[in-house]
């Protein structure tokens, strides 16, 4: 089968199966039977043995529809492909079908109230015990957690050298005892994520991922695989649709009014063509790797500019539309959430640019003697 | 839609840069490089059509040239003379065509949208030209001078012989110092009436072209200047640092290279609309001189501010730079007009 006749055969089961159930595990189930999940993943573990370009022409394909895939984006985006690339045997075959067909939803639990940006600052620890670890600790900004049956785990198993160097990586049971979800209510007043507590869970060590303290080695893998799977999501920025509303809603004989929506224009189309230009490239095989970092950055500023602009231009209705009020209480979410801006722009300047890093005071020093989170 | 130059234009892109290597702006304009850039490389034949003896390509060619002349910060007429033979394949003239083509000749352009204050009275099939153009790039080197006459009929295109009597060219002092502008005052010049008037459609379709190839200049301005800094910000140092570890310099050049990425993507688009998508050239056109033209001159202005002291000095080219981004912003008019062309093309 051609590329395009792939394509054609996804647009038609699409059309007849994408609006025939609500219901996650079961739509998972039938994308699996009919060979649409983990469509680059090796046939060995379930997945189809095909290239980005079939990936590519599917999801191009599904953009039209609103997929009820939502709680498996985590473990099909970053938890399995972390698998695949740093787990054992072993561990594929236990995890890797079961999420692909659906029948189970994955976590990524790493960021803490102590370690955003700086990550590989983390306290939470696992301690040997046995045949096993015995976690304690507290992680946050979870999504899906409250649906999630297993998680990826990044815990401190030593502080007593440098803090990329004691971090080990675990598959841990989002239904041990031990393990407490709790909705996460952000200023939208909606729940998004989850702050997770670690209270002696167990853990077997047929579950560790990776070498004892080589867990950033992993991390690094899973966040690789994090930034591809947002950029992808990175696409129009939403300006356009913006643009649309607010010409109906404002007064444009007004020339402040009409040049502030021609900025808005220009900072959409902007965007819209770097990104068209990013994935292009990356079509003809230049991947775009740390610029991928600067439509990321781009778009969480547009984001913050449009709810600002439509806000102000709409005038005091505005805080009692809900569409609005949710608009500009959910912009500063892009701006942090994947990377804060600022630390998009060190990336950019780092691995884009060539500059020089910051000096570290931080890559030395055993962990336990490093002002981190709560440990001073 | 194409963003992604092909490996032709890629080809195109490394003899220009390395043709250019190596120059300096400081020199001014140098007729033997001038010479070498249409003749040895073709250049002012490049968007002529190939049965005029030019090469026949298109926008996205001549695109890829005026950002490598604009990141030489090229002296001379070499983009009035590119404009001009945008302007002569719209309302084409086979004996300038071929002349532009094969060098012999160097036009230059009043680029005024909807006409000029010129008069023609029309003696025997000939043109004579009155009237005074405050502002004509380049037009102290050019031997020819394409403008829009405003008639009884609608606007038409008129080449004037700039070395021919009845036309007074007054050198001006120009912030940029790398492009002349002449003052020209039109006293019965012989004139001849291009193409076959009224020619308003094919004249704002220049004007749009005109648009899109100052935008890739200003990408090259752009480009250049941002890499300048980048240089510097590795090797200058203040307090033990290099100046480029600290983010309050790294977090800036970030921002500027987001300028840059976008500034490349519009360009690219806009080129390729002039090529194949002809509907969709007078948005294209507009966002390009409404985004690259302020984000040039923010990107040069930041870059000679990030050089610290030694950028407001007359020794160094940051203010080269600086100085051609705020030229380049003005050339096609006040900012403004183009961001008014696009809320119009966008019914706002």
């Amino acid at each position: 089968m051609n590329l395009d006749e792939y394509r054609s055969a996804a647009r038609v089961w699409l059309a007849a199966n994408a609006d025939r159930t609500d219901d996650a595990r079961e739509f998972m189930a039938r994308l699996y039977d009919a060979g649409y999940s983990g469509i680059t993943w090796p046939k060995r573990w379930g997945g189809q043995g095909l290239t980005q370009a079939e990936e590519r022409a599917f999801a191009a394909e599904a953009r039209d529809y609103a997929l009820p895939t939502y709680i498996f984006s985590i473990g099909l985006g970053m938890c399995g492909p972390t698998l695949l690339d740093r787990g054992t045997d072993a561990q594929r075959e236990r995890f890797l079908r079961p999420l692909l067909r659906g029948e189970e939803v994955w976590c990524q639990l790493f960021s803490e109230p102590g370690a955003g940006s700086d990550v590989a600052s983390l306290q939470t620890r696992a301690v040997r015990d046995g045949d096993g670890w015995v976690v304690n600790g507290q992680k946050v900004w979870t999504s899906v957690a409250q649906h999630a049956d297993w998680g990826l785990l990044l815990t401190r198993t030593d502080v007593d050298v440098p803090k990329h160097k004691g971090l080990t990586m675990f598959v841990v049971d989002m239904h041990h005892p031990g393990v407490t979800v709790r909705p996460l209510k952000d200023m939208t007043g909606r729940s998004h994520f989850n702050e997770i507590f670690f209270d002696d869970v167990t853990i077997p060590d047929k579950h560790r991922v990776g070498e004892v303290n080589d867990g950033w080695g992993v991390a690094v893998t899973t966040l690789l695989h994090e930034r591809l799977s947002i950029s992808a999501g990175v696409g129009m920025g939403g300006g356009a649709d913006w643009l649309a509303r607010l010409r109906e809603a404002v007064d444009t004989g007004d020339p402040l009014v009409r040049d502030q929506l021609v900025e808005l224009h220009i900072r959409s189309r902007a965007l819209s063509l770097f990104n068209q230009r990013l994935s292009q490239e990356t079509r003809a095989g230049l991947f775009p790797g740390a610029r991928g970092s600067a439509a990321k950055l781009l778009l969480a500023e547009l984001t913050l500019y449009t709810a600002d602009l439509a806000t102000s231009l709409v005038g005091p209705e505005s805080v009692v539309d809900e569409e609005l009020s949710h608009a500009i209480s959910l912009a500063p979410a892009m701006a942090l959430g994947g990377g804060t801006n600022e630390i998009m722009r060190n990336i950019i300047g780092e691995r884009v640019l060539n500059l020089p890093p910051e000096p570290r005071v931080d890559k030395t020093v055993p962990f336990k003697d490093l002002k981190v989170g709560t440990q001073q | 839609m194409k963003l992604v130059l092909g490996q032709d234009q890629q080809e195109l892109r490394a003899t220009v840069r390395s043709f250019l290597a190596g120059l300096s702006p400081r020199e001014g304009h140098r007729p033997e490089v001038y010479a070498r850039l249409n003749g040895e490389l073709g250049l002012s034949g490049l968007i002529i059509p190939e049965e005029y003896g030019g090469a026949g390509a298109g926008l996205t060619e001549l695109a890829v040239v005026l950002e490598e002349t604009g990141a030489a910060l090229l002296p001379g007429p070499f983009l009035a003379n590119a404009l001009a033979a945008i302007a002569l394949t719209q309302v084409p003239d086979k004996e300038l065509l071929t002349a532009v083509a094969e060098g012999r000749l160097t036009a230059t352009v009043a680029p005024l949208p909807g006409g000029s204050d010129l008069v023609t009275a029309s003696r025997d099939g000939e043109a004579l030209v009155d009237g005074r153009l405050a502002q004509v790039v380049n037009a102290g080197e050019a031997d020819v001078l394409l403008a829009p006459v405003t008639r009884h009929d609608g606007v038409a295109l008129v080449a004037i012989d700039l070395a021919g009597e009845g036309v007074t060219r007054t050198p001006l002092t120009t912030l940029d110092l790398t492009r002349s502008q002449a003052e020209v005052v039109l006293e019965g010049a012989r004139g001849r009436v291009l193409g076959s008037p009224p020619d308003g459609i094919a004249l704002e379709r220049a004007w749009n072209l005109f648009s899109v190839a100052l935008a890739a200049e200003q990408l090259g301005v752009m480009r250049a200047s941002l890499e300048a800094i980048v240089g510097y910000a590795k090797i200058r140092v203040a307090f033990g640092r290099y100046i480029g570890s600290y983010q309050g310099v790294k977090h800036k050049l970030a921002d500027m290279h987001c300028k840059l990425e976008q500034a490349e993507s519009i360009v690219r688009y806009a080129a390729w609309a002039a090529d194949e998508s002809p509907g969709e050239l007078p948005e294209a056109a507009a966002l390009a001189q409404a985004y690259v033209g302020r984000a040039c001159f923010e990107v040069a202005r930041d870059h000679l501010l990030l050089h610290g002291g030694i950028g407001f000095t007359w020794e160094h080219d940051a203010h080269l730079y600086y100085k051609r981004a705020k030229a380049d912003e003005v050339l096609l008019g006040p900012p403004r007009t183009h961001r008014e062309r696009l809320a119009d093309l966008l019914e706002l």
